[in-house]
Order: C-alpha cells, then sequence, then structure tokens
C-alpha cells in the first residue's frame, strides 16, 4: 500500500460509552481507500462498540468521525448510511417473513434509479448463487451462513464505498468461515473498502492489510497485518500456541 | 378437525388472492352496500352507517398500527380533534362546514407532530404509555373547557349544504361515509404499494435494519403516525356533523380499544382484514343485542376465540 492513497475514515480520539459505562476510551484510527483492515481484541474490548460509534447508532461523546474527509460525528445513522458508509451488524438482521428477494431490496432501499438496482442485484446474485436460488423463500429459513450472505447481499445493494462486517463468521461452521473470508476478500478485491472485526484473529489478519489491537475501550497495539501475525504478544493472547 | 375447518377457512380467503376476484368481490360488496339501505330500512341504515364509521377509523388506525408497528392506544384523541374542530368552529364562529374539513385535517396533523415527534424517538412501548395519556388528556380538556361546552359537549351542529343540497337524512349519510370508506379503501391500498409502504413495511420488520440502509425510521414513522391521525380527523369531522351533537365521552378509552379491537380482530396490515374487523366490532353487538345483558360476555368470549385460534387476525393469508 502506498502512503499516497487517500484516507477514507479516520477516528479522532474517539469516547463513547452506554450510559454511565465508558465503552470507548480514546480511540484513533485510519482506514484508506481500498484497504482491509480488521479490528482484534477479546470480548469486551470495545470492537462492535467502535464499529457503531462509526455508523451513528451509538452516540460519540468526545471526539471525531470523519468520513471521506467530512465530520460525520453527529450526523444521524441514517444519513451516514446514505453517504455510502455501510455496517452489517452482528446477528445479521434477517427481516423474517420477508422474501430473500425483498430483503436484498431493503439494501437498495434509497437507490432511486431501477436500472442501478436491477445492476446491483445480479451482481449480487452472482457473488451468491444461493440467494438467487432462494430468492423468493422466506429469509429467516436460509442456514445461517446463507443468512450472514443474505446480510452482507443486502449491504451491497446499497453500493457501499466503506463496509463495516462486524463478526461475519459468528456462529458459523469452520467451513463457512473460511467461506465468509474468501467473500470479504474477493470484495475487498473489487474494490470495496471494508473494516472488518473478527473473532478469528489468525484468519482476519491472513486476509487484511492492517490491523488495530483493542483492548478494555482503547487501541493497544497496531501495524501492518503481516507484522502483527507473527508479533509475540498478539500470538500469546489472540492466536494461541 | 379444528385443523380441517381453519384450512378450508384459509381456502376461502386464499380465492381472493387473484386480483381479478379480488375486483369481482370489491364490485359485488359495493353493490350491495349501495342497496343495503332500500331493503333493509333505516335502523339497519343507521347500524351500518356506523360500521362505515369504523371502517374509516380503522384503517385510519391500521396505517399506523398495521403498516408501521406503532401501537397508538388513544387513536380516538384525533377522532376528538376532527369533530370538536367541526363543532366549535361552525357553531362559534359560524364557518361553512367544508372550509373547516381542511382546518380539522390541519389540527390533527399538528397535533400528530406534536405527540409523534418526541415519542417516536423512544421504543414503541412507550408510544403506547403517551398516546394513552394524550388520549385521556383530549377526553378531560373537551369536558373541562367552555369552549368545548363541557361535560355536556356540543350540540345543534348544522348538517352539512352541498352545491344547495342539504345533506341531512340517514340514508343521506349512510352514502357519505359509504363514499368515505371507499376513499379510505382507496388510500390505503395506494399507500401500502407506495415507496413509503415499502419503507413502513421495513421498519416495522427491523427497525436497525432500515436504519442502517439509509431509511430515516423517526421521520417514516411519524408519517404513518400523522396519516393516521388525519383519517381519524375527517371521520370525526362527519361524524359530528352526522349526530349534530358530540360529548366527550364519544371520546373515551374504550373507543380506542374498540377501534384497535376491529384493527387486531381482521388482522393487522390486510385492508379486508380491517374492513372485517370494524363490521365485526359494530355489528357483532347488534345481532347479539336479543342475548340482553350476555351479549357483551358472548362477544368476548368469541373475541377470545378467535385471538387463540387465529392470533393473526380472521383474515390472515399464510406466506404474508
Amino acid at each position: 500500500m502506498s502512503t499516497q492513497t487517500e484516507t477514507i475514515l479516520e477516528l479522532e480520539n474517539v469516547t463513547a460509552g452506554y450510559g454511565k459505562i465508558v465503552a470507548l476510551n480514546g480511540i484513533s484510527l485510519t482506514v484508506k481507500t481500498g484497504a482491509m483492515v480488521t479490528l482484534l481484541g477479546a470480548n469486551g474490548a470495545g470492537k462492535t462498540t467502535t464499529l457503531k460509534t462509526i455508523s451513528g447508532l451509538v452516540r460519540v461523546s468526545g471526539g471525531a468521525v470523519r468520513f471521506e474527509s467530512a465530520d460525520i460525528t453527529q450526523i444521524p445513522a441514517h444519513e451516514i448510511a446514505r453517504r455510502g458508509l455501510v455496517h452489517v451488524p452482528e446477528g445479521r438482521h434477517v427481516l423474517r417473513g420477508l422474501s430473500v428477494r425483498e430483503n436484498l431490496e431493503l439494501g437498495a432501499f434509497t437507490v432511486k434509479d431501477p436500472a442501478l438496482r436491477h445492476k446491483r442485484m445480479k451482481e449480487v446474485f452472482e457473488l451468491f448463487p444461493v440467494l438467487e436460488k432462494r430468492q423468493h423463500g422466506d429469509g429467516s429459513l436460509l442456514s445461517g451462513g446463507e443468512q450472514q450472505m443474505l446480510a452482507i447481499g443486502r449491504a451491497l445493494m446499497h453500493g457501499p464505498r466503506l463496509l463495516l462486517l462486524d463478526e461475519p463468521s459468528m456462529g458459523l461452521a469452520p467451513k463457512l468461515v473460511i467461506e465468509t473470508m474468501r467473500i470479504a476478500k474477493q470484495l475487498s478485491e473489487a474494490g470495496t473498502t471494508i473494516l472488518l472485526v473478527e473473532q478469528n484473529a489468525r484468519l482476519a489478519l491472513k486476509l487484511a492489510h492492517y490491523g488495530y489491537v483493542l483492548e478494555s475501550g482503547h487501541i493497544c497495539m497496531e501495524g501492518e497485518a503481516a507484522t502483527l501475525r507473527v508479533d509475540k504478544s498478539i500470538v500469546q493472547a489472540y492466536l494461541g500456541e | 378437525m379444528a385443523q380441517t375447518r381453519s384450512n378450508a377457512f384459509n381456502n376461502i380467503i386464499a380465492q381472493f388472492n387473484e386480483p381479478w376476484k379480488r375486483y369481482i368481490a370489491f364490485a359485488v360488496i359495493i353493490a350491495l352496500l349501495l342497496m343495503a339501505p332500500i331493503s333493509l330500512g333505516p335502523y339497519a341504515t343507521v347500524i351500518l352507517t356506523n360500521a362505515l364509521l369504523y371502517v374509516v377509523l380503522a384503517l385510519g388506525l391500521n396505517v399506523a398500527v398495521g403498516y408501521a408497528g406503532l401501537l397508538d392506544l388513544g387513536y380516538a384523541a384525533f377522532f376528538a380533534v376532527g369533530a370538536y374542530t367541526v363543532g366549535i368552529l361552525t357553531n362559534t364562529f359560524g364557518l361553512n362546514f367544508w372550509l373547516t374539513l381542511p382546518i380539522a385535517v390541519g389540527a390533527a396533523a399538528v397535533a400528530g407532530i406534536i405527540i409523534g415527534t418526541p415519542t417516536l424517538q423512544l421504543r414503541s412501548d412507550y408510544l403506547a404509555i403517551v398516546t394513552l395519556g394524550f388520549g385521556e388528556i383530549v377526553r378531560f380538556s373537551a369536558r373541562n373547557l367552555d369552549i368545548t361546552g363541557g361535560a355536556s359537549g356540543i350540540s345543534g351542529i348544522e348538517q352539512p349544504w352541498l352545491f344547495g343540497w342539504h345533506i341531512n337524512t340517514p340514508f343521506e349519510f349512510y352514502y357519505v361515509f359509504l363514499l368515505l370508506a371507499i376513499i379510505a379503501v382507496v388510500v390505503s391500498v395506494r399507500l401500502q404499494h407506495s415507496r413509503l409502504g415499502r419503507a413502513w413495511l421495513y421498519v416495522r420488520h427491523d427497525e436497525d435494519a432500515a436504519e442502517a440502509m439509509g431509511i430515516d425510521t423517526v421521520r417514516i414513522k411519524l408519517a404513518a403516525y400523522v396519516i393516521g391521525a388525519i383519517f381519524g380527523s375527517v371521520a370525526g369531522v362527519f361524524f359530528a356533523v352526522n349526530l349534530g351533537a358530540i360529548s366527550p365521552e364519544s371520546f373515551s378509552f374504550q373507543q380506542s380499544v374498540l377501534i384497535l379491537m376491529a384493527v387486531i380482530l381482521g388482522g393487522m396490515g390486510k385492508i379486508p382484514g380491517v374492513i372485517l374487523g370494524a363490521f365485526i366490532v359494530v355489528l357483532a353487538p347488534e345481532l347479539l343485542r336479543d342475548l340482553g345483558e350476555y351479549r357483551l360476555l358472548l362477544f368476548a368470549v368469541g373475541l377470545l376465540l378467535v385471538m387463540l385460534f387465529r392470533p393473526n387476525g380472521i383474515w390472515s393469508v399464510k406466506g404474508k
């Protein structure tokens, strides 16, 4: 990665919390356009909160979030999404009682051009053939892995310039975990910038260009993924062995 | 046994999935309703007028409850806003009836925005509590203010003229309410299939997912709430001129519950279901009148049974 690449997302000393509980204690990070960046850390370290803060689901109490150079710190979640920063939350949020196709259409709700919606639907079906096959079935009757594909596909319908993926492999069988990661890599190679939160640190560091390690609400380490992968303390804390 | 019977019922409902069958059914129902007063006589006409009023009210509440998933327990308040607006403006200020109609719509919209804006930011449970309070505030205000005529209300509300035609017999009002009900159905159908209708569908299913995909959930919910309020207010306007007199007790919590019952009983979000629910809520107590005091008991048991065996309402079609 050249150092000239543009910064798409920048967090500057961000603090946030739930009521009196402080979850983020001054987080600073940057994501370059086209990169895949991963956030690692133990449960409760603040990974999910970081993503929610970026997408506006959790209010920032201090610091600033900038997306494509614009300050989005105080902007409501739906407005942030409209600007092309799309969050695929943990737990997939597949809409029960609606078909796979209707679930995908939700993603393109703000896309006014029908031709563009059609094109994106075709692209999503190319990426996830299983969704095309089951497009008229109830989205909530899909398997866990398929639901995850649906959640990602829905986000792609929106045409994101930055995709926040929160634990896409959670609760999936090992084979599907690798499949999900393959898809993330494919998206990244196709040009989507991705900020990935992932429990499977080994896999995440294999895919990502850059990594941040969170510990109780602050960043304790950062670096090129290749460097982190062999770092002793990381290996001990997150990779086992 | 119960299973097969309910399947048979589902099959009847499923018959109406095909559009042309639905149009024929719709035409037949309208034709029957057009002829009803002639063959049924004045008493039944008054009852049917009341049923049509409830169709309008239930379809209005259905926009909030059925389409957007907002539990409104004080819907009668908007009904009251419409009725009192026309009562006060025509009686006290001598305004022409047709001029009061847009004012009543505006008043309901303003009331909806005032109540909805702060509460729709919160979780839906709070909306139920706030609307419950709002309903009672409106009723108590009507009872205690001079301009609303206190507990005795407003009487002698003049019936409207339309191009030299004085709408003043029960038969004429029957047709006015039939027209209102048809307009309410058409507007409901159009709303359901609009872009706004899609947004409501998503918000109802998963607010967070909708918000994450760029839908302004607060504004979308406010739109549903305000549109529902306008339906209620228009129904109130015609209710007031039909009876010629209104009092606070017409707009009680019980009234709100009855309208909500029509929506839930028939099947939330489904237009034929809501219409059916409105007719049941009005006609069932009339048909059971011979039973005297037991009729409410029987009605209640019937409601319980419906909720037990058809929890999604009578008009619940598999799939959608």
